[in-house]
């Protein structure tokens, strides 16, 4: 195939498929075994300086910040981040120091409150560096390429663009049409994270939302840590088969963590803590605003549910269940004035 | 900033750009929308002229009745009494297919081809402001038979002779330019909104064009506030108002806490 253009972004987590399938067969166990354990036990087995790592659902929506929480207490340092949708989860990793390095489809923004000052700040003064840029379609089939265990997706996007000379892909003539077409190559994530609506103690998941990308997701990433509001009994699951979103054999640890999305939403369950977010935005202009966020909620906590009391407790979650449902109005306390 | 020569300053500058941007969806057709003003035209037509609009997000959301303004194009709301709660690769794949109609975007940064930069202001490697990157936007422009943008503040610095950076693709380099890149025949940017009028593209040379005037905006402020010259047809239309109800659907029912729209 002749080649017409290849982008100088940096290939991040990119293998060669007999290489992939080699490790999937080596170390991805098909055995039905107990994988729940603690936040802190999965982070220290499965996440290591300088990996390749991978947050699920929408960058605020559907999260896995107990994990996010015990990689920063944790102070994991040198990992590289796919912004695959990167809001809150790719923000608190990159401002607290353990993300150095991100391939970015969309990051260091929070949709519709704005822009994120504490990761800009990391990335305009230096200290993070974008390897390589890429769209979200894009990104979503990284993750699928990896799924099938091919080295490449074909796809019509990115062409003609800055960022596709600043990403990993390679445009090529398609031998059936004659036309360019853009190759985008498969990611392999060292690590990557979930939250799920609900799953037993093998990690089989459902999820009652959008999936986003993390069917692909889950399925590329080397390792995958699934965070759950509930453990159900696996009868449950047996009994609707066609719910389980993630099934087992994918999955390397199971953590428990109700409201493990705070402050970003679970749909269908809890809203965005709009007041914590607005705290951590204002707080977010400054780095020592950043660091003592970080010392209050993260390093000042011993455990995610010490960390809910701190923001609010029972009657905050209660509020932002009858948000979720539009019993409450919305609020925009990170809204500035006279914007 | 205040629109100059509203009618008695009934409406915002950004009241009538989410207006302006619903009058320019149809009915019965298809739209992948970005977060914000996008998102607040697609609602606006919705429950006005456009009931059947079928409104699509990028993270799966299909066919949603919008009940309140998501904060999130990934959230529940943007599937709140939809006809499914897909997927990224579903949606992704039923826009490069053929299935949208239009693709409607936000933007910081815009030349005469109607390329669009959201990623750097300044030097790449080491910019003045870094910006959120492409997100969906390079796939909805490449994927969308017909691309509307916002552009909120028309200037010389937004309307530019050249991207600091090009995100995602407008017309490329001119007439040919995406068909020659391999992007899908006859696909292509469609209208352009910001503060002084809407602009389309000359069908010959791909390039900016004036289609109508905003009440009170004259030809040469919008010369002033570009960096490249904007093809002026001799016959230039009123762009249109909203009406007492547009506006009451925008602050009661869309925006009641101004978080957008202002207050």
């Amino acid at each position: 195939m002749e080649v017409l253009e290849e982008g100088k972004g940096q290939l991040v987590g990119w293998h060669d498929p007999d290489d992939a399938r080699d490790w999937v067969l080596q170390n991805k166990s098909r055995e039905l075994k107990d994988k729940t354990m603690s936040a802190a036990e999965a982070v220290r087995r499965f996440v290591s300086d300088g990996f390749f790592v991978a947050s699920g659902g929408f960058g605020h929506v559907r999260i896995s910040m107990a994990i996010i929480y015990e990689i920063i207490r944790q102070r994991k340092r040198n990992l590289i981040m796919a912004g695959k949708t990167g809001v809150h989860d790719m923000d608190m990793l990159v401002c607290s120091g353990c993300v150095n390095r991100a391939e970015v489809a969309y990051a260091f923004g929070y949709e519709l409150r704005g822009l994120s000052p504490a990761s800009r700040r990391k990335v305009e003064c230096g200290d993070c560096k974008v390897v390589a840029e890429t769209s979200n379609g894009s990104y979503q089939w990284r993750f699928l390429a990896g799924m099938m265990g091919l080295p490449f997706i074909p796809s019509r996007n990115l062409l003609g663009t800055d960022t596709i000379k600043h990403s990993s892909c390679k445009v090529v003539r398609d031998p059936f049409s004659g036309k360019p077409i853009n190759l985008i190559p498969a990611a392999y994530p060292d690590v990557a994270f979930i939250h799920v609506h609900r799953c037993d103690i093998y990690g089989n998941a459902q999820i009652d939302s959008t999936v986003v990308e993390d069917i692909e997701l889950s399925r590329c990433a080397r390792r995958l840590i699934v965070t759950t509001e509930k453990i159900i009994d696996s009868e449950l699951i047996r009994k609707e088969p066609w719910k389980t979103k993630i099934p087992f054999f994918v999955v390397d640890a199971v953590v428990e963590v109700p409201y493990g999305s705070h402050p970003c939403e679970m749909p269908g369950m809890y809203y965005y803590d709009e007041e914590h977010i607005a705290e951590w935005l204002a707080l977010a202009g400054t780095p020592e605003g950043a660091q003592q966020y970080l010392q209050k909620y993260v390093f000042g906590v011993d455990s995610f549910e010490d960390y809910l009391k701190l923001s609010g407790g029972s009657k905050k979650l209660n509020y932002l269940k009858r948000r979720e449902f539009f019993r409450e109005p919305m609020k925009a306390p990170w809204r500035k004035k006279g914007q | 900033m205040p629109l100059k020569g509203t009618v008695d300053g009934r409406y915002n500058l950004r009241e009538y750009l989410a207006f302006i941007g619903a009058s320019v969806l149809e009915n019965g057709k298809s739209v992948f929308v970005g977060t914000g003003l996008p998102i607040i035209a697609a609602m606006l037509a919705q429950k006005t002229h456009a009931r059947d609009l079928l409104i699509i997000f990028e993270a799966g959301g299909i066919g949603p009745i919008l009940p309140e303004l998501p904060v999130s194009v990934g959230e529940s709301r943007t599937y709140h009494r939809g006809v499914a709660a897909s997927s990224m690769h579903d949606v992704m794949s039923l826009a490069q297919a053929g299935y949208v109609d239009y693709g409607f975007l936000g933007a910081a940064q815009m030349d005469m081809y109607g390329n669009i930069n959201t990623t750097a202001i300044g030097n790449y490697d080491l910019p003045t402001a870094r910006l959120p990157g492409s997100g969906g936007a390079n796939d909805v422009a490449s994927f969308s038979q017909r691309l509307i943008t916002i552009i909120a503040n028309q200037s010389k610095r937004t309307f530019s002779s050249k991207v600091d950076f090009l995100t995602t693709p407008g017309y490329l380099d001119g007439p040919g330019s995406r068909e020659k890149n391999g992007l899908a025949r006859g696909s292509g940017p469609y209208r352009v909104i910001t503060q002084l009028g809407v602009y389309g593209f000359d069908d010959r040379t791909k390039r900016l064009k004036l289609a109508s005037l905003h009440p009170g905006i004259t030809i040469e402020e919008v010369k002033e506030n570009s960096g490249f010259e904007i093809i002026v047809p001799e016959k230039i239309r009123k762009s249109p108002e909203p009406t007492a109800e547009h506006l009451r659907i925008l602050r009661d029912e869309i925006d009641p806490a101004g978080i957008v729209l202002g207050k």
